[in-house]
């Protein structure tokens, strides 16, 4: 005997504990069976790409910050060496090593963040959310030494960097460079051992190969799935094919696949930072470029590996100090967009960590 | 120009001195009893008087006879409702208000134990604003919930979504009658202890049943279907665990428990290790507390059942789920732990002070794990209770069973064969669990496979292929 059950919608967010920022989801369920999932995204748009048209290209680096608040080093990377190849800016040596640390760092916290919240999502009580922030709390007060921001860090620019990082940092970052594996190890302890994550995360949310590609997935969840794509080694930017670093593949493309990527992808960027550190030239940290650049018209694409993929700026010239136009190529919005494939016919709690496993940025969805 | 303005300190440090130095009264005038009572105790003097304050049954027996004395010489008096009314009026309402104000005392402290300790295992100092090291931080909280204003939600079922956190207390309270907390301190020392803690405890799901079904939210709706599901899963195994005690001590009395634990000098958590391990992860099920908190799954359903619920009825939902978690420390202690007994020591100490450090220990357990672990799904759970835990306590049960019949039957010396039993059900739990979980498709061989593939190429499709990726399709 059955008995007659009828789907209903089920609304999360825009504020739900686990939608990552104000992000929302119709779900149409058949008890705690998902039938179908619709995204509605939209409720952070800040129109950042209309914004930028108005201002100077210097002035446009802040809203890089705040579209992956998340990850301000990658975004303001991402953006400068757009302009840089737009305006033909020849940047020191000196610029690129500390951008590569930079980048590296933020890589590390944003990871943190991923996995500690992915953990959270998967039902701990925050406890390896509060450890991961820990390390994450360390590389912001480098942030803070060096740029005066934490979050918000615009310390990047056209050219080099704003800031060359006081006395105080390098012992500082040398410490914390040395303490993380010992870091990671115990993560890796206390979360990739654990059976209650291997049994939610496993086979959970499994993207194919194919279907990654074919979705234009990028960064992790790309990995994730078993391809190796990496920009850092694609197509190295900012002198990326000095440093020796591999890539973490996945072998199965599940939640649990994307977890380990990321805390894999930890591992590598410390020893980045580490070879970033003993080889880091003296020079200038920064070239001299007008105050109101004015690049010849013309277009450029620049693209970054951000902790969450490919990160692309386009920005368009026609001669005036403002760009033209101003595009973000969010890895966000195009990882989330296989969500839906990931959600249907699993379970609600499934969903949850198929969601927090893409580690979705709100703020750069909406831009 | 007032202090504030003038940037002057305001002597905010008053208020809680003074209840710092309250507490540190009460806390030393407590100590000093205890250490008193211990003084007479080893002194000779406390020799089963009235005033002897380990043993409430002492006590009443005293008025008792009292009583009957009172009757002997002017009969009729204060025998309107039987003879003994009074010894029993008193005893209830000692006990009653003990109960009452021993729980509701803990839970107050408990919520800021609970933060505290929790907050140290997350590497930050937890509450620590209010009053001495945040120790008043539940009475703000409180104060907080209560001037909250309790919404309805449109379209709930008024009278149903009423009553839920009144009904979901009573029995968290009810229950902890039978815990004997000294030799005859017992509230409701009834003969069928464990029977009726069972059917108390799960009153609890009708409670929030009714709170998810009323509120109107889907939330609620799927999590009360939880708890449901959830709840009619583990009393199984739970009972199971619970007669296997009963087999062993030949008694649902839980002080005869206590006492068959305390005249063998054992602790049948030495004795029954996989009873107490089901009984232990079945209540945390039952607790909704983590791994098994899916009813109330935060990243998943905001808060179940009690999604709706605003002010002081979520207080008291929230105080229900402390005290119940409280309670099951309690009973683990009693029944596992040795109750109040500690191999003689309580001779000379209050049965309560050896029973309240039993119970912080287990509920020190609880918190280490809410403290540790992600949070299973729910047919996981279900697969677990039906395929794991209900034939392990039953074959584990079968063990007993035997045992317990030996036990009975020959004259052997205790240490002899509670030793036996004892090595007996331990190799034998630890080979069921092993072997069920190898049944079940447990490999432990996967460890190698928990490490991501490391590459130094990069490629599109083929070199995933190259890698080992699998085909479009395949099942993994």
């Amino acid at each position: 005997m059955t008995a007659a059950t009828e789907p209903y919608v089920l609304n999360i967010g825009p504020q739900h504990p686990s939608t990552h920022g104000v992000f929302r989801l119709r779900v149409v369920m058949d008890g705690e069976r998902i039938q179908d999932v619709e995204m509605v995204v939209g409720y952070l748009h800040r129109s950042m790409e209309k914004l930028a048209e108005e201002r100077t290209y210097t002035q446009n680096i802040p809203f890089t910050d705040r579209a992956d608040y998340l990850a301000a080093m990658s975004g303001n990377l991402g953006y400068c060496l757009a302009v840089e190849r737009l305006a033909g800016v020849e940047v020191p040596e000196r610029a690129s090593y500390l951008r590569v640390i930079f980048a590296e760092l933020q890589r590390i916290a944003s990871h943190s963040m991923a996995n500690g919240t992915f953990v959270n999502d998967a039902g701990a009580w925050q406890t390896p959310l509060m450890y991961m922030f820990r390390e994450r709390e360390r590389i912001l007060d480098l942030f803070e030494m060096t740029c005066g921001a934490r979050l918000t860090t615009n310390y990047m620019r056209i050219g080099g960097v704003a800031f060359d990082p006081p006395e105080e940092f390098y012992p500082a970052i040398e410490s914390l460079v040395d303490e993380l594996p010992e870091r990671i190890e115990e993560y890796a302890e206390l979360l990739v051992d654990n059976e209650i994550l291997l049994a939610r995360g496993r086979g959970v949310g499994i993207i194919s190969a194919e279907d990654a590609i074919n979705g234009s997935l990028v960064g992790p969840m790309l990995r994730g799935s078993g391809v190796p794509w990496d920009l850092r080694k694609a197509e190295p930017y900012c002198g990326y094919d000095r440093f020796d670093f591999e890539i973490p593949v996945g072998r199965q493309g599940d939640a649990y696949d994307r977890f380990l990527v990321r805390l894999e992808e930890v591992r590598q960027s410390t020893k980045i930072i580490r070879q970033a550190l003993d080889g880091l030239p003296s020079g200038p940290h920064k070239t001299q470029i007008p105050l109101a650049l004015r690049p010849d018209p013309g277009e450029a694409y620049a693209r970054v590996e951000g902790p969450r993929g490919e990160l692309g700026f386009y920005v368009v010239s026609d001669g005036g100090s403002a760009p033209f136009r101003f595009h973000i190529r969010a890895p966000s919005l195009i990882n989330l967009s296989l969500l839906r494939e990931m959600a249907i016919g699993a379970s609600l709690p499934d969903a949850i960590v198929a969601l927090g496993s893409v580690d979705i940025v709100v703020g750069e969805i909406d831009r | 120009m007032s202090a504030l303005r003038m940037g002057r300190r305001l002597p905010r440090r008053t208020v809680p001195r003074a209840l710092m130095a309250l507490g540190a009264l009460v806390a030393i005038g407590f100590v000093a009893v205890n250490v008193a009572i211990g003084y007479v105790v080893i002194d000779g003097r406390l020799d089963g008087q009235w005033y002897d304050v380990r043993d409430l049954g002492i006590g009443v027996q005293e008025l008792r006879e009292w009583l009957d004395d009172r009757n002997a010489q002017q009969p009729g008096i204060l025998d309107f409702l039987g003879q003994h009314w009074i010894s029993y009026a008193v005893t209830a309402l000692l006990g009653a208000t003990g109960i009452l104000s021993i729980v509701g005392g803990a839970l107050l402290i408990l919520i800021w134990v609970e933060r505290r300790l929790i907050g140290r295992m997350q590497i930050r100092r937890g509450p620590n604003r209010v009053g001495p090291y945040g120790l008043l931080q539940p009475i703000a909280d409180a104060v907080k919930l209560i001037q909250k204003e309790v919404l309805m939600p449109r379209g709930a079922d008024k009278v149903l979504f009423f009553l839920p956190p009144a009904l979901i207390f009573i029995p968290m309270i009810v229950a902890w009658g039978p815990i004997p907390w000294g030799a005859q301190m017992a509230y409701l020392d009834v003969h069928v202890g464990i029977l009726f803690l069972i059917a108390v405890s799960s009153l609890t799901t009708l409670a929030i049943f009714m709170a998810g079904w009323s509120s109107n939210n889907h939330y609620a709706l799927l999590g009360a279907m939880r708890t449901i599901a959830m709840m009619i899963s583990y009393e199984i195994p739970l009972s199971i665990a619970l007669l296997s005690v009963v087999l062993l001590s030949g008694s649902m009395q839980l002080s005869t428990i206590v006492e068959w634990q305390s005249t063998h000098n054992v602790w049948l958590a030495a004795l029954l290790p996989l009873a107490m391990f089901t009984y232990f992860f079945s209540s945390t099920a039952e607790l909704n507390r983590t791994p098994n908190d899916i009813a109330e799954a935060e990243s998943e359903i905001v808060a179940g059942f009690h999604t709706e619920y605003s002010g002081m009825k979520f207080g008291l939902f929230y105080a229900v789920e402390l005290g119940n978690a409280l309670f099951v420390a309690a009973l683990t202690a009693t029944l596992f732990l040795g109750g109040w007994s500690l191999f003689g020591l309580e001779e000379w100490i209050p049965g309560y002070l050896i029973l309240g450090a039993k119970i912080s220990a287990a509920y020190f357990l609880l918190v280490w794990l809410r403290g540790t672990l992600p949070r299973f799904r729910l047919d996981q759970l279900m697969k677990f209770a039906w395929q794991f835990l209900i034939p392990l306590s039953l074959l584990n049960l079968l063990i007993v069973a035997v045992e317990a019949s030996v036990f009975a039957r020959w004259e052997v010396k205790g240490i002899v064969s509670l030793g036996l039993f004892a090595i007996v059900n331990w190799a034998a739990a630890i080979i069921l669990v092993r072997e069920w979980a190898r049944r079940m498709g447990y490999r432990p061989e996967r460890e190698a496979v928990r490490q991501p593939i490391l590459t130094q190429g990069v490629g599109g499709l083929q070199a995933a292929r190259r890698l080992g990726a699998p085909e479009m399709g395949t099942q993994v």
